[in-house]
């Protein structure tokens, strides 16, 4: 039943003295939470590039080159999100080795492209663009901290799927971490492909 | 971590109605029951417990600041310094910290599970950890009094540039300690608020369809995801504020002379904070609203022994409400200096608002029309909290008017206002609530006649500390004065206004006490309250153990059979059926 | 019962408190009318519905109270009736927006002919100028911002060598023709407001800001506040003097420009030494933080301060000579007296100008 039509039931006439099914969302829990909580990290990133167009318009904004090393972190984070797809195909299809090989990959190039962006703010502290010199810095080193701090929460997640598979622990209790795992990954990847864009384009 | 195990593994892939009582994690040791609990009513009390007691504090420092205003100069110890952080303090305590946790975490916690038929929060352990950071959160803001200078006082809106600024108190370490306390806070809510948002939508017991949800549930509901997305916007300018402070950014500091000194910032906009801030403050407001509109909903039903009048424009309403609140936010902003333009779109929504609300409080007042009304004490408070709603929301509609306003804004009128409509009513909500749902939390009656005491105190009390105090804000007395020294338009009488104000604020705050002493001694000493005292309907007064025992239902989790709101049912033996009721010759359905 | 008669009495008394109290607006002394009269539509409809439902409700309270006998009516909903009354309120809101949006265009629409004034605010004090006789204000700048300059003027811009400073405690307007304020900040959020003008507008440090009105009641009015900005808020005050045209043109004569500002050095009125010493303290806004006549303020009264014993922060004592107070006036937070914050910027006076506060605070 719709949403529209569940809402517009008058509950006093509508099957009463009846056990209608709790009917509810669609799909399990772990992915309702972890959507729910995408809408609240989205937020926080919808409300950050809010201000950033908002504070764009002031007189003093001058825009911080962009090091081309970025460009080298984006396709390692793409790699990194299409690993740990793979991974959660694989544990569909309980492939265990692909699965391995996919999550191992995943966090690597995870960790691969945080330390990319570590460097990316080494090179340009390195030529005077500090994060007070100016608004667009500010933004720049702010929003890269705050999607590398989801991030490497999400890889917190991530050692803890590896080490259940290191013991060993059965492909089909694994499926759900893994499928979460890509899920939050992909929408990282979207993430930092909108803030990438929007450094690019401003 | 056990917890988690079950969470994955078993709520994944069996629907939630059919989690077995045996799967529950049962806490082995009295720490593992009472301290370190993963049972939402255990987490519950503890957050109704840290969030009263931080309360009280910021109920003793209203205390102070109507000291100084009722009686200028008399108590040397309060200086303008400590009455602007007491001003601060008071209103972020009382908003977020005690309102916002208690109907969220303490409410949600205890009502939730037990009204939609779960055993528990679908994630334990995480709400568990939830309550532990607001803990901390709250240690952390508390931690600011003894800090070098002090809490800050920059009002709990913490506009820059003042908020970074020598001149206002607390502008190093108060202020940073307040603004990673409400970091915390809102990481802890998150967590919270995900489980009770996850455990409506996905953890219902069989039958309990979205519309046969109590309103209770809904208020929350809606109250939870309006905070999840509104809190955001808070921890975004926590974080850009902590860094304009710390590391020297100017995201919201612009080139700026204070003191005598040119200091380092250039080209950051205040405006751009207040529109962040505000983009949380406003939904903020119906964070703690409409959890008192679904519980006041409730009690006027059972205790009116009549179903809630038009229960469906009541969940359309609250929806709505929701919704619109997330783009009304500038009508806190009218007289900021942002782009006078945008007054005309957010006068027109916030009057919009106006509509559903009302409409609210139209089906409160026909729900006791043709009821048989038990004026028990919980049903007086209900029936204040209209009264005091009524009031607080037409003077919103002054506020809301772009130009009506202009006079008003920053006067003691907002000041009244909004202590009407988010102070007194959600307050007389949560006693309400508190002594309707008491003897299903403890298993005794609260003594009704110190809770008539309470109740006239409060309620009579609290009306007249602010229903005169508009009229100094029409005469254009501005707040946050520490004194108002001699002007040319204040009369003499006007002072003994606000020296009567602090007298009945002072009353009114030690009769909280003798609820306090109520609260401890009925645990003891109060009139057993069998399992359904009131003859409610809800799934919370069915349960087989009064209080309810960890997984809440006993071996068989409740099937519900029909709305939340059968009260005097023609044809049916009694003035109510309880949901878990099937269909038989005693309950006049027809068939 | 008892309830259902509270609620009377409190509506009752509400309304009553309403007509009889002494506490209302404030005599208009602008053209928004408009205002108060829509504010009059708005009490009079929200005071009409706040009657009825709450007589309502204590009807209800009182005619449906429990009896044994009785069962209450099941009614889940009544379309009709919901209808009728989402119609009405809609009519009610129409009713108080529509008049409303009507006076806010006026608000925001800025009549052409408006004469410019600016007010400056900064922690805790109003200044104020006015374009002089061309009519346009000079440019400003933070960075042109000094003890010499507080009003941050570009030096070198033509515009501004014959704009108007009042750094002191009073502004003053015409009568009969619109003023737009324009407000600048130098530090934090400040708001221009005069309760008999009805308008308002916070000053925001970074931009300006503005209002318009008309001034129509002659007399002098307090200026306040109304944004909290600091430990002073309260204490920031000034004075509106609303005037007919020509005792307005006289009072402007007398006001120092730019130009005069930066060719004099001394104020060269006469009187005795603390009489100057009375008025650099005014021009200065010392006053702002300190009172002369002993009442509590943001920092320690002027009255009595020479020659008194003073505890300071570190628990060390220092009689306060004259010497004591130079070094207060140019390092403020060299030696604070305990109680106090640090919180008074340095003020970079000239030889004379020293001379003659120090005299002014010996004569207190």
């Amino acid at each position: 039943m719709s949403l529209r039509r569940q809402l517009s039931t008058k509950p006093w006439l509508a099957q009463r003295g009846v056990v209608t099914d709790a009917g509810g969302f669609v799909g399990s829990t772990p992915k309702v939470t972890l959507g729910a909580f995408l809408c609240v990290a989205s937020m926080v990133f919808a409300l950050f590039i809010a201000a950033y167009f908002i504070r764009m318009t002031y007189a003093d904004w001058r825009p911080i080159p962009v090091p081309a090393l970025l460009w080298l972190n984006t396709v390692v984070l793409i790699g990194s999100s299409m690993a740990l797809q793979w991974a959660a195909v694989s544990s569909r299809r309980e492939h265990s080795d692909g699965m391995r090989l996919g999550l191992t990959l995943g966090g690597g190039c995870a960790l691969v492209f945080l330390v990319g962006q570590w460097l990316a703010w080494r090179q340009l502290s390195g030529l005077g663009y500090f994060i007070d010199s100016n608004p667009s810095n500010a933004f720049f080193y702010t929003l890269t901290a705050v999607h590398g701090l989801h991030l490497l929460g999400g890889l917190g997640a991530w050692v803890r799927a590896l080490v259940r598979v290191r013991q060993g622990v059965e492909i089909a209790r694994l499926r759900m971490t893994l499928e979460l795992c890509a899920i939050y990954w992909h929408f990282l990847l979207l993430v930092w492909l909108v803030l990438f864009g929007l450094l690019l384009v401003t | 971590m056990a917890m988690t195990d079950v969470a994955h593994d078993a709520v994944d892939y069996v629907r939630p109605a059919e989690v077995a009582e045996e799967a529950l994690y049962h806490p082995k040791t009295w720490l593992g029951k009472y301290v370190f609990s993963q049972d939402a009513k255990i987490i519950a009390l503890q957050y109704s417990m840290t969030a009263m007691a931080v309360g009280l504090i910021a109920l003793l420092l209203s205390v102070l600041m109507r000291l100084q205003l009722g009686f200028p100069g008399v108590f040397s110890f309060i200086t303008p310094d400590a009455y602007i952080q007491f001003v601060t303090m008071h209103g972020m305590i009382m908003v977020i910290y005690l309102l916002t946790a208690l109907f969220l975490g303490g409410f949600g916690n205890y009502l939730i599970p037990l009204m939609v038929g779960a055993r528990d929060m679908v994630f334990p352990y995480v709400n568990m950890v939830s309550y532990w950071v607001y803990l901390f959160a709250v240690l952390l803001l508390l931690a600011s009094f003894f800090v070098p200078g002090g809490p800050t006082g920059s009002g709990w809106t913490l506009y820059p540039p003042q908020t970074i600024l020598p001149g206002t108190p607390g502008a190093d370490w108060g202020i940073l300690l307040m603004l990673i306390s409400l970091a915390f806070f809102v990481i802890g809510f998150t967590m919270g608020g995900l489980n009770y948002v996850v455990t409506v939508l996905q953890a219902r017991t069989r039958g309990m369809s979205l519309m046969r949800l109590p309103l209770t549930v809904w208020g929350i509901f809606m109250a939870t995801i309006l905070a999840l997305l509104a809190f955001p916007a808070l921890l975004v300018s926590a974080v850009m504020m902590t860094l304009d402070s710390v590391l020297g950014t100017s995201f919201f500091m612009p080139a700026i002379v204070s003191m005598g000194q040119t200091l380092d910032y250039s080209g950051g906009s205040p405006v751009l904070f207040q529109h962040l801030f505000w983009f949380f403050g406003h939904p903020e407001v119906y964070i703690v609203a409409l959890p008192a509109f679904g519980i006041v909903s409730e009690l006027i039903s059972v205790h009116a022994r009549k179903n809630i009048f038009g229960y469906r424009l009541m969940v359309w309403a609250i929806v709505v409400i929701g919704g619109l609140s997330f783009v009304v936010w500038a009508h806190h902003m009218y007289v900021s200096g942002m782009n006078p333009y945008f007054g005309f779109f957010f006068a027109t929504t916030t009057l919009i608002i106006a509509v559903p609300t009302a409409i609210k409080v139209y089906n409160w007042v026909l729900t006791l029309w043709r009821g048989n009304i038990r004026l028990t004490v919980p049903m007086l408070f209900a029936i204040a909290f209209v009264f005091t709603f009524i009031n607080g929301g037409l003077t919103g509609i002054f506020l809301g008017n772009v130009i009506v306003d202009i006079p008003l804004s920053d006067t003691y009128f907002v000041v009244a206002h909004f202590h009407m409509v988010m102070a007194v009513s959600p307050v007389l909500a949560v006693f309400g609530a508190v002594y309707h749902w008491y003897p299903k939390i403890t298993g005794r009656m609260l003594n009704e006649t110190l809770g008539k005491f309470h109740f006239w105190v409060t309620f009579v009390g609290l009306y007249c500390i602010y229903y005169p105090m508009h009229y100094l804000g029409i005469l254009g007395v501005p707040r946050r004065y520490y004194a108002t020294g001699v002007t040319d338009f204040i009369p003499e009488s006007a002072q003994v206004m606000n020296a009567g104000i602090s007298i009945a604020a002072i009353i009114v705050a030690s009769t909280q006490l003798v609820f306090l002493y109520n609260l401890a001694v009925s645990t003891t000493r109060g009139k057993p309250a069998g399992d359904n005292p009131w003859g409610a309907t809800t799934l919370e007064w069915q349960t087989a153990t009064t209080p309810p025992s960890h997984g809440n239902f006993g071996k068989e989790l409740p099937l519900v059979y029909r709305w939340a709101y059968d009260y005097s049912v023609p044809g049916a033996k009694e003035d109510f059926i309880p949901q878990n009721v099937p269909a038989s010759g005693d309950t006049g359905d027809a068939r | 019962m008892a309830l259902a008669i509270i609620l009377v009495l409190l509506v009752v008394g509400s309304v009553l408190f309403h007509f009889l109290s002494p506490w209302y607006l404030t005599p208009i002394a602008s053209n928004w009318n408009y205002i108060d009269d829509t504010l009059t539509i708005t009490f009079i409809v929200c005071g009409i519905v706040f009657v009825a439902i709450n007589f309502f409700m204590a009807y209800c309270v009182y005619r449906y109270r429990y009896r044994k006998d009785r069962r209450a009516a099941y009614e889940p909903e009544n379309k009709r009736m919901e209808w009728w009354l989402t119609v009405f309120t809609t009519v009610g809101v129409i009713a108080m927006l529509a008049p409303g949006l009507f006076v806010w265009a006026k608000y925001v629409e800025v009549p052409d002919n408006a004469r410019l004034v600016e007010a400056v605010g900064q922690q805790w004090k109003w200044s104020y100028r006015y374009p002089g006789a061309d009519g346009i204000l000079g440019t400003v700048d933070i960075r042109h911002m000094d003890g010499r300059n507080p009003f941050g003027m570009n030096p070198d811009d033509p515009n501004g060598q014959d704009d108007v400073l009042v750094n002191g405690p009073e502004i003053h307007l015409p009568l009969g023709s619109p003023i737009k304020m324009l407000l600048r900040s130098k530090d934090v959020l400040h708001d221009f407001y005069v309760p008999q003008i009805r308008a308002k507008m916070d000053l925001v440090p970074g931009m300006i800001t503005y209002f318009w009105f008309t001034p129509t009641r002659a007399g002098r009015y307090d200026v306040l506040c109304a944004e909290l900005c600091g430990t002073g808020h309260y204490t920031m005050r000034s004075h509106m003097v609303l005037e007919e045209e020509s005792a307005f043109n006289a009072w402007l004569a007398t006001q120092p420009t730019f130009a005069d500002t930066q060719a004099v050095k001394v104020a060269s009125a006469g009187g005795s030494l603390a009489e100057q010493g009375r008025q650099v303290a005014e021009s200065q806004g010392c006053i702002g933080c300190h009172s002369i006549d002993g009442s509590p303020s943001v920092g320690p009264t002027w009255k009595g301060l020479a020659g008194r014993t003073e505890t300071l922060a570190d628990g060390s004592t220092v009689v306060v000579d004259d010497e004591y107070l130079m070094e207060s006036i140019s390092v403020p937070n060299a030696s604070i007296v305990a109680g106090y914050p640090p919180i008074m910027p340095p003020y970079q006076l000239d030889e004379g100008e020293m001379a003659a506060l120090i005299a002014y605070l010996n004569s207190l």
